[in-house]
């Protein structure tokens, strides 16, 4: 490997170094009434006038179904935008375990304030406390407006709402509907948004991808879209555009993320001047199905409710060949238990991940290629009978026996980490506007709330406290203050916007390689695990920031993608995510290289305490990286926002 | 593995199909029925052919996007499996396959394995919703709801609007699809307001699409990937009866 490449940091950092391009506008008073006292001062939009806005919505999972029909029940003319086939398809769908909600309904100790603590402390205090405490303020809501639109929540026999506990928790805040809580969740969004559809209220466009934001006067006023079909490109004009885009797992071309997913929408947006910020910050899941082959399309998640009664283990010896069956116990190294003791098997999943990477790389991992840990279940089943882990697991084990043709009934599973979640995303500020006027982020999509590592129940927990409660108040008072003028199609920027997407689209067509999208993807892919996956180095990253270049350029004179742009063209929408994708992992593997310290699931090898944990460096990184772009990913301006932990007092992140 | 398969290619709704034959070579059986088509779309690339076009998305069974009729059963006929999970060790070396888009009126084809469900989300869109305003929620715990009716309901939210029970069915019926969420919805106190016109509408709306009439078959239900019952078709009858019968209002 040669080290050439120069990341573009400072070698001294001041201790504060905010610059006023990130200023987080996060309103004063102490952090319980910062909400309600910013909603009191916010200026509001008369309802009769409502009418004459337009807000567009980019992406209908639960962040952007739930701000569609939010703001159309208040009144305002909303346009919404899927890639899918329908809005309900949205890859919110898939989350599994469930969603967390103060409500202290268990009585143990459950508040706001301990959900705003743990969520700060899992992120490894790298978000910001304000927004993270209005999260926790808004669970409590969600979890009502959810029951009242008859989410089927999962209940006791008393009729009452059942709760279980997630990691990095110590209390039970998690509510569920078996495997499929965000199938349920997403359902009651859509059918929020299906009723605002038939009332005329929301303009919604499926199999509609958006390829560019349009921007007047510094202010987002549009979006520029394809037709999947038809191959239509079109431009949309409003008053206010809201990425809910979900995030870029997909850059690791493996991952539990949906085929479909991508960075597209983000990215566009990124080139036109939101900054991007902390993109290094990606979350590997512990419990996914292994790797089966170079067939593999995508990975699947098996739900971390699991580790509440399956137990994570390999054996004590590497290279045991026995069946796991024939490996006594004292013979088996419950991994997590022994490092973890309070914590135990629900650690949380950055630190789960990383001590599954250990006990393989140690040469103990199970099944083939040595990739894979067992998750057991032989001791619930004994304790609570086949019947009652069927209740609670039943749909996890069905769809684990039908992908590896294994019964896990009868024996562990083995699972291992996979990308799964990125907490990186357009920078934000309070109100989740971005640095373009105008231009509001959502859910995935945005930075805000996870640091550094996302607790379990906690994505869907963000993507409706921003839809259903925060981007319909901000964005009201971002429109309430004025000075939108009249905009329309012949205008220049619209113009240029519409040719420079139709220019791409051609493009990729124009270029008659000979090599596949899928090629180019799966070899970003393999860059990205290796060097900016689980663990970091600075030689790894500079050898990834020398490759992904090479690759780029290969990109743009070897790919070919047949058919035409004027109908339905699966390639010609995978050429665009993947040039997209390219471009964020040079981005991200700076940011990583920049960050010379770890936290959360950002692990650099240089920077680890005598036991291996993460060891973060307050000093010199408690912040927030802002990227701005100025034309190429390498040349990309660094802008910092400082964190301030008033609140709760920076610590070592400890689950011992 | 070596599979022949007959794809169904289309190359837009208003022009003709046929089924291509195509030997698809180094078929694992831990391939997904999706991972084989793609090993096809890029050999098809290879050789300067047009891919074949075919929704997917999630790839774990749960987003609905996919669905093809394999040797003529919707889903290719495991129990409770959408295509992306249906796997290649299901089949055997040398297997002779024929792959079809969902055959529905209300269901036109866009290209080759790919169909229009919109009618589908106009059925939702006609009502099927609790109409809670964002803000108007009571406390959570505020009305228990028996475990029992609490589980019955989600079995009917647990539908994937894939639209395998209309493919399977004979008359092509959308009767399961919509009863999931007249049952959902019907079976929580929640839900009860708007009971009586929701059926009505939804019903109303189903048969606008063109989708055909239900006689007790039960395909719908042997297609199903979440195995949705034929009792949520005896509960949309017994409430559009009630319905009707009230003319729509939900006073005695």
């Amino acid at each position: 490997m040669t080290t050439e490449i120069k990341p573009q940091v400072d070698v001294r950092l001041p201790v504060e170094y905010t610059d006023a391009r990130v200023n987080a506008n996060i309103p004063a008073g102490p952090i319980e009434q910062k909400w309600s006292k910013h909603k009191f001062e916010m200026k509001l939009v008369n309802p009769s006038n409502r009418r004459k806005y337009t807000v567009i919505v980019v992406g209908t999972g639960l962040a952007g179904g739930a701000a569609a029909a939010t703001m159309a029940e208040m009144g305002y003319s909303v346009k919404a935008f899927c890639y899918q086939d329908s809005a309900r398809r949205a890859h919110s769908i898939a989350a599994q375990g469930g969603i967390n909600g103060a409500k202290n309904y268990r009585n143990d100790g459950d508040s706001v304030y301990r959900l705003f603590y743990d969520t700060i402390k899992g992120g490894d205090f790298r978000a910001r406390e304000a927004n993270v405490y209005r999260l926790a303020e808004l669970s409590v809501n969600i979890i009502d407006q959810c029951v009242a639109q008859g989410v089927p929540f999962a209940r006791e026999y008393s009729g009452y709402l059942d709760n279980r506990s997630f990691g990095g928790a110590q209390v039970s805040r998690t509510f569920y509907a078996r495997g499929q809580t965000g199938q349920q969740l997403m359902l009651g969004a859509y059918q929020a948004l299906s009723r605002q559809v038939a009332a005329g209220n929301v303009d919604l466009n499926e199999r509609t991808e958006m390829l560019d934001v349009i921007v007047i006067d510094g202010r987002a006023r549009g979006i520029v879209t394809r037709d999947m079909v038809t191959g239509k490109i079109e431009s949309h004009l409003a008053d206010a555009v809201v990425l809910a885009t979900g995030g870029y797992s997909n850059v690791f071309y493996l991952s539990t993320n949906a085929k479909g997913c991508n960075v597209t929408a983000t990215w566009r947006a990124h080139k036109r001047g939101a900054f991007f910020a902390n993109p290094c910050y990606t979350q590997i899941h512990p419990t996914c199905i292994p790797v089966s082959g170079d067939h593999q399309s995508k990975l699947t998640l098996m739900s971390e409710s699991l580790r509440n009664d399956g137990r994570v283990w390999v054996p004590l010896k590497a290279g045991d060949p026995r069946s796991p069956d024939k490996i006594p116990e004292d013979e088996r190294d419950y991994y997590l238990e022994r490092r973890y003791p309070s914590y135990g098997n629900l650690a949380p999943r950055d630190i789960s991940s990383r001590a599954a990477k250990i006990v393989c790389d140690e040469g103990r991992g199970v099944g083939p290629g040595g990739l894979g840990v067992y998750l057991d279940f032989t001791a619930a089943i004994k304790r609570l009978g086949e019947s009652t882990v069927r209740e609670r697991y039943g749909n996890l084990f069905d769809m684990y026996e039908r992908i590896t043709g294994e019964n896990p009934y009868k024996g562990p599973m083995r699972i291992y980490p996979a990308v799964h979640y990125t907490m990186g995303g357009l920078w934000v500020d309070y109100n989740l506007m971005s640095t373009i006027p105008g231009l509001f982020v959502g859910g995935e999509a945005n930075f805000s709330d996870h640091g550094a590592n996302r607790l379990g129940a906690s994505a869907l927990m963000q993507g409706l406290a921003d839809g259903y409660f925060v981007l319909p108040a901000t964005i009201s008072n971002y429109l309430a203050q004025g000075g939108l003028e009249k905009v329309d199609t012949t205008h220049s920027a619209v113009q240029e916007a519409v040719q420079s997407v139709t220019a791409l689209t051609q493009k990729f067509l124009d270029i008659k390689g000979t090599r596949t999208v899928d090629s180019f993807h799966r070899e970003l892919g393999k860059i990205m695990w290796e060097y900016c996956g689980m663990s970091r180095t600075d030689e790894g990253l500079r050898y990834a920031l020398q490759r992904i270049p090479e690759l780029r350029q290969q990109f743009w004179t070897d790919l070919r993608v047949l058919g035409s742009g004027d109908d339905l063209n699966q390639e010609l929408e995978k050429a665009g995510r993947v040039a997209d994708f390219i471009e964020l992992g040079e981005l991200m593997c700076l940011d990583a290289l920049e960050r010379a310290e770890s936290c959360g699931g950002h692990f650099r090898e240089e920077s680890q305490t005598p036991d291996g944990e993460a060891l973060r460096n307050d000093d010199d990184y408690c912040y927030v990286a802002a990227w701005e772009h100025t034309g190429e990913p390498s040349k990309a301006v660094l802008h910092r926002e400082t964190l301030h932990f008033e609140n709760i007092h920076l610590a070592q992140r400890s689950y011992k | 593995m070596k599979i022949t398969v007959n794809v169904w290619r289309q190359k837009n709704a208003s022009s003709k199909g046929r089924l291509e034959k195509y030997q698809v070579d180094h078929v694992s059986p831990d391939m997904s029925f999706l991972e084989m088509l793609d090993t096809l779309n890029q050999q098809l690339m290879a050789k300067g052919e047009v891919p074949i076009a075919f929704d997917h998305d999630c790839r774990e069974g749960i987003c609905g996007s996919c669905g093809v009729v394999i040797n003529g059963l919707a889903h290719g006929g495991q129990l409770a499996t959408t295509t992306c999970q249906l796997h290649m060790r299901k089949f055997k070396d040398g297997d002779n396959i024929t792959v079809e888009p969902w055959r529905a009126n209300a269901f036109p084809v866009i290209k080759d394995l790919m169909v229009d469900r919109g009618s589908f989300d106009r059925i939702i869109q006609a009502g099927g919703f609790i109409s809670a305003h964002t803000g108007s929620a009571p406390d959570a715990n505020g009305t228990p709801i028996p475990k029992e009716n609490a589980d019955l309901a989600f079995e009917g939210a647990q539908c994937i609007g894939c639209g395998a029970c209309v493919a399977a069915c004979p008359n092509a019926s959308a009767m399961l699809f919509t009863s999931a969420k007249v049952g959902h919805l019907g079976l929580l106190p929640q839900g009860q307001p708007e009971r009586q016109q929701r059926v009505l509408k939804m019903v109303a709306q189903m048969d606008t699409e063109g989708f055909g009439g239900c006689t007790n078959i039960g395909e719908c239900t042997a297609a199903c990937p979440k195995e949705i019952g034929l009792h949520f078709i005896s509960r949309l009858n017994r409430d559009l009866l009630g319905a009707t019968l009230r003319g729509g209002s939900t006073v005695d």
